[in-house]
């Protein structure tokens, strides 16, 4: 199975470092196949950010993300720039706080990734929130894969917040889910 | 003429010096770069460093060909590029004593931008630049030292541009040691390379050099002897020179030549950056990442 | 003096310019000359991280043609040397190559090609600089280019690049592509002891005993190589020149060094020549493609598979010496109806295929800007 994700945003926010964790988790510690590919141009300075990831138990020939299963937008101008590449049927992921989706995708899972960053101390970890969130959503990398690939990833004395972060945004799957 | 005065010396005390195989030289009756290079020879001995450590670069042109006539290792490479190869050895060998040992279209029209960033870093190399006001191996054509007005053979109505002042542009580029000497002033100018050679960093000589084929001949000035009698009489020596006045015009009989060891200073010579205590950052980590939001790989240039 | 790790050992999720950097570490890497551009870059920038932390000797160069310039200085003094960039510094080494190849000078140059010509796609992928990696420079002589298309491969073919560089003292080229340089994959360093190491063949005598002949080849062509300041006072010189090196201006001497220095590489292709093969044994159509491409080309072949259709990959990994006695066996079978040539230029590699058979030769081509998709290399492979 390949699953394509995207995760789009602006530059500065983490974008990026991201991806690079989706991928590292897939394909170090879950003992699955992963490409990570990132916007280059112009465009990755200040302006919109892209982390393509495609995630596969068989090797994976073509590493580019073309269709993606998984948008993830951070920022409203992504969300116009990618929102039509997104595979009939698959799952768009919001940041609430950043980005107002049009009327078809009211019901877009969503949280306020920003907002819940602040609340550990720390606005910069938004992404990882995020990266959270959408592993409790779409299950693309264990728990325990995403959580090793944080712990290896960030600035050592930025961990145990980096991990904070990632909770934060998982307990956000779970208390939708018991709702 | 009795037996003893018509006897050829059978040995030179520079024999070792020269790679006897490959004499005779290319180089035309009259030349400068034969004084010169028997200069640097010279140099080499007096340094006190073993003929082991030394090594000459060149690049292509007249002068470039003294690196196949001295007996050191030595290195003939692309035109203009005898600098930076030169910088190479230098840098993972700073045991080495290295020389580039070229002509002035070599070294400061094709490879002009090697030469400021070089002495901008301060490598540690001696650049011996042979001037002779024109491009002599090809025919005698017009480069970036021909006075103005001059005649060479891309410049049959008089060279159109203002030259370089050599020392004067060595010197703003950052080079520690600034001299110019002519063929003639062989013992001054061996002297200034035994100086170059025992200092670390980015030394430069300037030797003005007859030509008498490529510049002499087409702009009235004789023969090699000619223009020798010109530095003779013309010269003058003043370490101290402004080195914005330095502009020589050979054809003018009013303008003195002034020579001199005009710049010697010292400051750190380049080394490649080197970690002793623990590597920059944790390998494998996106160091950038806490401080910059975790974008720490954007950004392509 | 070195306090960081040569070999980084162990599983990474790597992007392919840094495994190209830690690739060339591991074999040893002692001086680096370069100037940045994009898509190389990151090779660069990882190399001033690392090779500080090594001991090794990283410059930042003050253009491409000084930066080959510099390598090859290092590289005459014994170091293993390498420098990176992509097609327009590429354009600007082809005068320093030719004075590699002429000096017989090992080092290693990494193109990360991108869309050409000129300045073209910084940014965006290309295939266009595979002729020019071959004949850019003037006159005849040979090199060896790799084409990796992984993370992986971009480690293990830069182990593999300083190796033939030493061994056949050539120029190496490593063609990567803007894709491969810039995906991040998994990535394994095996253990520094598990990393091959063949280094240059050197003068047998100390240079007190006998005249040493620097340019005066054993039987597999290669002199063996005195470096400066050892003792030899050797020459080294861009003119045709004869075994002691001096300046040889005639056509035979002419004939001697040319032939030799070509020979290196074409005597030896058999030993040097690398490709993979995927169901080529009874193929009727052979897809040829590499770097990149060849990952669609994979996903291709694998789908006409699915169909039924009799589709096989050749993928040369070494890109030059091309995979010419491969492609002929194949040929000799009498099976392979049509071949597919896919590449992100307007037709290149497909003139190394038409060369060497006169059965169809299919195109599919890509000016640059963006990977040829899987679809249109099956449709080809297919009609």
């Amino acid at each position: 199975m390949r699953t394509e994700i995207q995760i789009a945003g602006f530059g500065g926010q983490g974008i990026v470092l991201t991806g690079l964790l989706l991928g590292k988790a897939a394909a170090l510690y879950d003992g699955k196949q992963a490409v990570f590919t990132q916007s280059y141009g112009p465009e990755a300075r200040g302006g919109a950010s892209c982390a393509n990831i495609v995630i596969s138990d068989a090797p994976i020939d073509f590493p580019l993300v073309t269709r993606p299963d998984v948008l993830v937008c951070m920022f409203q101008e992504a969300y116009a720039k990618f929102r039509p590449g997104l595979k009939k049927g698959g799952m768009l992921i919001l940041d609430s706080g950043l980005v107002r989706p049009s009327p078809m995708d009211a019901s877009a899972p969503s949280i306020f990734a920003t907002r819940l960053a602040e609340e550990l101390g720390k606005k910069i970890v938004a992404n990882v929130v995020m990266f959270g969130y959408l592993v409790g959503l779409t299950r693309a990398v264990s728990f325990a894969a995403a959580e090793k690939a944080i712990a290896s990833t960030v600035k050592a004395k930025t961990v145990t917040l980096n991990l904070k972060a990632f909770a934060s945004g998982l307990d956000q799957v779970r208390s939708k889910a018991a709702r | 003429m009795n037996a003893e005065g018509a006897k050829i010396a059978s040995s030179h005390h520079l024999d070792s010096l020269f790679r006897a195989d490959r004499l005779p030289h290319i180089l035309c009756p009259g030349c400068g770069i034969g004084p010169a290079m028997h200069c640097f020879a010279q140099a080499m001995l007096e340094s006190g460093i073993p003929l082991e450590r030394h090594v000459c670069v060149s690049g292509i042109g007249c002068t470039g060909r003294v690196a196949g006539y001295v007996n050191v290792d030595s290195y003939h490479t692309t035109h203009g590029r005898a600098i930076p190869f030169a910088l190479g050895i230098s840098v993972v060998r700073p045991d080495l004593k290295v020389t580039v040992f070229s002509g002035d279209g070599d070294l400061i029209s094709i490879g002009g931008n090697h030469f400021i960033h070089a002495a901008r870093r301060n490598i540690n190399l001696n650049v011996i630049c042979v001037n002779n006001f024109n491009y002599g191996m090809t025919g005698g054509q017009a480069g970036p030292t021909t006075p103005l007005g001059a005649k060479a053979a891309t410049a049959p109505y008089g060279n159109a541009e203002r030259p370089f002042i050599l020392p004067y542009l060595a010197a703003a580029v950052g080079a520690t040691f600034v001299a110019r000497w002519t063929a003639l002033h062989v013992r001054q100018l061996k002297e200034a390379m035994v100086r170059a050679m025992k200092k670390k960093g980015f030394t430069f000589i300037e030797v003005l050099a007859p030509c008498p084929t490529g510049f002499g001949r087409p702009n009235n000035i004789g023969d090699g002897l000619e223009e020798m009698e010109r530095y003779r009489s013309r010269c003058v020596v003043n370490h101290r020179a402004a080195l914005h006045e330095l502009d020589l015009d050979l054809r003018r009989i009013d303008q003195p030549f002034v020579l001199g060891n005009f710049v010697d200073i010292d400051r750190p010579h380049f080394r490649p950056p080197m970690i002793e205590h623990g590597p920059a950052a944790e390998f494998g980590r996106d160091e950038r990442s806490a401080e910059r939001g975790g974008d720490g790989m954007e950004g392509a240039p | 003096m070195s306090s960081g790790k040569r070999v980084s050992g162990g599983e990474h999720f790597m992007v392919g310019d840094h495994a190209c950097a830690e690739g060339a570490l591991a074999a040893g890497l002692e001086f680096f000359g370069g100037y940045p551009i994009t898509p190389s870059t990151e090779i660069t920038e990882h190399l001033s991280r690392r090779m500080p932390e090594l001991g090794a000797s990283f410059v930042q160069m003050e253009d491409e043609l000084g930066s080959l310039a510099a390598v090859l200085g290092a590289s005459a003094a014994g170091a293993r040397s390498m420098t990176a960039t992509s097609g327009p510094g590429f354009s600007l080494m082809m005068e320093n190559i030719g004075l590699a190849a002429m000096m017989e000078i090992p080092c290693v140059i990494v193109d990360v090609m991108r869309g050409s010509p000129s300045t073209g796609l910084p940014t965006a992928v290309g295939q266009s600089d595979v002729m020019q990696a071959r004949w850019g420079s003037h006159g005849d002589y040979s090199i060896v280019a790799y084409c990796p298309n992984s993370a992986q491969e971009c480690f293990d073919l830069m182990v593999k690049a300083f190796n033939t560089a030493d061994e056949y003292r050539i120029p190496t080229l490593v063609l990567m592509d803007e894709v491969i340089g810039h995906m991040t994959e998994r990535v394994m360093i095996p253990e520094a002891a598990k990393i091959a190491f063949s280094g240059r063949k050197r003068p047998v005598r100390p240079p007190q005993e006998a005249a040493f002949l620097p340019f005066k080849a054993d039987g597999d062509g290669v002199p063996p190589m005195a470096h400066a300041g050892e003792g030899y006072k050797v020459h080294f010189t861009g003119l045709t020149h004869d075994e002691k090196g001096y300046p040889a201006l005639n056509a035979e001497a002419h004939r001697a060094l040319v032939t030799r220095l070509v020979d290196k590489v074409r005597l030896n292709a058999a030993a040097i020549v690398e490709y993979e093969g995927l169901h080529l044994d009874d193929a009727e159509v052979v897809v040829v493609a590499y770097g990149c491409t060849s990952r669609s080309a994979r996903q291709a072949v694998l789908t006409a598979r699915e169909k039924g259709a009799r589709v096989g990959l050749l993928r040369p990994i070494t890109l030059w010496p091309f995979p010419e006695d491969k492609l002929r066996r194949l040929l000799r079978k009498g099976v392979v109806k049509r071949f597919v040539v896919a590449e992100i230029n307007m037709g290149q590699i497909s003139r190394e295929v038409e060369r060497l058979t006169q059965i169809p030769v299919l195109r599919v081509n890509h000016p640059g800007g963006a990977m040829i998709l899987p679809e249109d290399i099956l449709e080809a492979a297919l009609s």
